[in-house]
């Protein structure tokens, strides 16, 4: 060994000096940011802790589906509505936004000219407006429809005005619950014979009318227990009385803006995925599939969508984790949501701007990461296994 | 057969070519297909007619139908007969000084009018590689955005003008290009600390990236707004511009950061072997082996990327920054053009598919660009 050696020549000890140096800035920038913010928030009299969540919030929330809200309730119920709302709007966004994914994702594989170039004009106006833009159109646009008085009459019971779309609330009566007993019981069965149905299929190449069973346990068998009880269901309608409709329930217009943007928007950009999924698909497979003399509708279900999906799921997954976190979005037209109602109206009530933002994020990370979880679940039963 | 019964091919039917068999083959190919033709048509018929019947026919643009200037809302003819009237276009043409720079000086307004000119001049040689003297203009790209900022802002003997009175598209560019200029790099050094053989370092990195991706860019707007206030020592405010750049700007780093590293996971370990064989450091090896090629093939995501950083500057305006959206949301607010959403929203929408769509297509032709660089460098 040289006598002049030199530490930093050597890549352990570099090594060790650069991470031993990142570590210690890092805890001098929490050291510091902390003594800061302590003396910032004494000097402004804001309160720190999280007691502020069981004191009453004031203020309402128009659009609470799930939870019934009052004004005295606290902000942690706040908290709840957000959550709930923000699911909802996801959830729903999510749904509508895969099922227009795939059908315009397809639509522009078309070889019918007029209708594939149709799709592509709606896909680049989606994809290139900005989403908050699109929410606040739509909404304006909600908004124009005629006031309660004038309210138009979609079929009986359900009104469009520009106070929302009003439609007759369920109302369930005692023997309910075993009609919905039934049917979740119809459907756990369904995939139990799907399942079934397939391995006999496997074993003696016989089909059993899996579609049609499914149906019947489903829809039929709940719909006849339900007639039998003597229809344990009634519908309360929206009457208009005075300036207002009583009873029946309404669908706000900050959610119909939300979903229809959400669902448009996002739904361009799964037909992308889509469609380069489709694509991805080698030319061979469907002139071999089409060789054995199969249906193009079948070619489609049995042999391309289920090798593209391997293409199109890990896409889809960040569409919908970008759609989860786009809802927040709901705040530009007042749909309060989590990041309106107790990151927004909770926060500068409180003024307690760390602990309410700490919760929101946090509350974004959690549900992103269980969306990644699930999709990623579902990626891994559908990728190719190697025999 | 002989060859004196030899016949010319004749002719492929007539049904088959030309303009009626492009249209037998491409719209009514099957009963079908004939249907869907028929539908889309009448739909767009539906949708098509009455809105350019509103936003063109009906329209009106600086001039009512009884041929009185427009200067409010009470011109417009829709609010004077909703029956005959469609879109009122005025409110564009009377607030276009806001919507341009917002409530710039007028007087000062020449500097903003240099800033947008000189913008060409510094993106152009970016995206044109055969762009004239590039390499010269590359370096005026570099110290562009200082001048930028010393003539919107004012110094060396312009008159200071606050960010508060900048606004619409003014607003929408500057946090758009300097969000991109400063995420790049940002991206750079996260995806390579992501990556990195440091096990602290690429820890660190990881997080952050995993963070921001997972929370949405408002509530790092809000954090900006409301939270970094708090962080700053006494005495030290940040201007409301700066603090959404900086929200936009570690936002869109952390994403830059992925595309990056997708680029850089491309890179076949050979390259650093070989490199590092050569005797470069951990530095040189990235800045002139690794990063050249990585960057080349992740061009086309990283506009994709800056697309989505473009669209989304228009968050701000819901912590009361008035970009180009709300310079809009405030023209609408006040009494005199209260109603007219639709078509200061549409203008809007226009203005910004102006620019995502160019950068789309301008994307798509680098990456048809860089397929066949790739495989003229294979053969």
């Amino acid at each position: 060994m040289r006598s002049n050696f030199n530490f930093f020549s050597d890549q352990k000890f570099r090594s060790l000096f650069y991470q031993v140096l990142v570590v210690g800035l890092f805890a001098l920038g929490i050291y510091y940011l902390t003594i800061t913010t302590a003396y910032n928030l004494e000097k402004r009299n804001i309160a720190t802790g999280w007691s502020f969540l069981n004191n009453p919030a004031g203020f309402d929330i128009s659009f609470s589906p799930f939870l019934d809200f009052k004004s005295t309730d606290t902000h942690l119920k706040v908290y709840y509505v957000g959550v709930l709302n923000t699911l909802l709007v996801s959830f729903t966004g999510c749904i509508a936004a895969t099922f227009l994914g795939f059908i315009v994702g397809i639509i522009r594989l078309s070889n019918n000219w007029l209708l594939s170039r149709t799709a592509y004009v709606y896909v680049e106006f989606c994809r290139n407006v900005p989403l908050i833009l699109q929410i606040i159109l739509w909404y304006s646009i909600l908004l124009l429809m005629p006031r309660i008085k004038q309210a138009i009459e979609l079929v009986n019971g359900f009104f469009i005005t520009n106070r929302g779309l009003y439609s007759p609330r369920p109302i369930y009566e005692s023997g309910f619950s075993i009609v919905f007993f039934v049917f979740i019981v119809g459907i756990i069965a369904s995939i139990w014979i799907s399942k079934w149905a397939k391995k006999r299929q496997e074993r003696t190449g016989q089909r059993y009318p899996v579609l049609w069973t499914s149906l019947g346990l489903i829809i039929l068998l709940p719909l006849i227990i339900f007639f039998l009880l003597g229809s344990p269901m009634t519908f309360e309608y929206p009457v208009l009385k005075g300036f207002n409709f009583k009873g029946g329930m309404v669908i706000r217009p900050e959610f119909i803006a939300m979903f229809l943007a959400l669902s448009i928007y996002t739904g361009a950009f799964i037909s992308e995925t889509v469609r380069s999924g489709i694509l991805s698909v080698t030319k061979g497979q469907r002139e071999a599939s089409a060789a054995l003399g199969l249906k193009p509708t079948w070619i489609m279900r049995l042999i391309i969508i289920p090798q593209a999906l391997r293409v199109i799921i890990p896409p889809l997954t960040s569409q919908y984790l970008n759609l989860t976190k786009n809802s927040s979005l709901g705040i530009a037209v007042g749909y309060a949501d989590l990041v309106h109602g107790f990151g927004g109206i909770s926060l500068n009530q409180t003024g307690q701007a760390i602990e309410c933002m700490v919760i929101t994020m946090a509350t974004y990370l959690c549900i992103s990461l269980i969306i990644s979880f699930f999709m990623n679940i579902y990626n891994r039963s559908i990728q190719f296994k190697e025999k | 057969m002989s060859s004196e019964n030899f016949q010319q091919s004749r002719t492929p039917p007539i049904a088959t070519t030309g303009l009626l068999g492009w249209i037998r083959l491409n719209l009514f190919s099957s009963w079908f297909n004939s249907i869907l033709t028929i539908l889309v048509i009448y739909l767009l018929y539906q949708i098509l007619v009455p809105f350019l019947n509103w936003s063109i026919f009906a329209a009106d643009f600086t001039h009512n139908y009884l041929g009185q200037q427009i200067i409010d809302r009470t011109f417009c003819t829709r609010v004077m007969d909703p029956e005959i009237g469609g879109a009122c276009w005025a409110i564009i043409f009377v607030r276009f000084y806001q919507f341009i720079y917002g409530f710039y000086p007028v007087e000062e307004v020449w500097r903003v009018n240099i800033v947008y000119s000189l913008l060409v001049i510094a993106v152009a040689p970016l995206l044109i590689e055969k762009f004239p003297l590039r390499k010269y203009f590359l370096y005026f790209t570099l110290i562009f955005p200082i001048i930028a900022y010393f003539l919107l802002a004012g110094g060396f003997g312009l008159a200071h003008v606050s960010t508060k009175d900048w606004g619409g598209l003014l607003v929408t560019l500057v946090l758009g290009f300097t969000g991109i200029a400063l995420a790049f790099p940002l991206g750079i050094v996260l995806a390579l600390g992501r990556r990195s053989n440091l096990p602290v370092i690429s820890m660190v990195c990881t997080l952050f990236i995993e963070f921001i991706r997972g929370v949405p860019l408002i509530t790092l707007l809000f954090f900006g707004m409301v939270m970094l206030p708090l962080f700053l020592p006494e005495g030290i405010t940040l201007d409301g511009l700066v603090r959404c750049l900086i929200a936009v700007t570690l936002f869109q780093g952390a994403y830059m950061a992925e595309v990056i590293r997708g680029g850089l996971q491309a890179i076949p370990q050979g390259q650093y072997e070989a490199a590092q064989s050569v005797g470069l450091s951990y530095w040189q090896m990235n800045r002139k082996i690794i990063l050249p090629q990585a960057i080349r093939i992740t061009i086309p995501s990283i506009v994709n990327t800056s697309i989505g950083l473009f669209k989304d500057t228009t968050l701000v305006l819901i912590v009361g920054q008035l970009d180009l959206l709300g310079i809009g949301r405030a023209v609408l607010a006040a009494q005199t053009w209260m109603g007219l959403s639709i078509e200061v929203y549409v203008f809007v929408a226009v203005v910004f598919i102006i620019f995502t769509f160019s950068m789309s297509r301008y994307s798509l032709y680098l990456e048809k660009k860089l397929k066949t660089g790739i495989n003229m460098g294979a053969d």
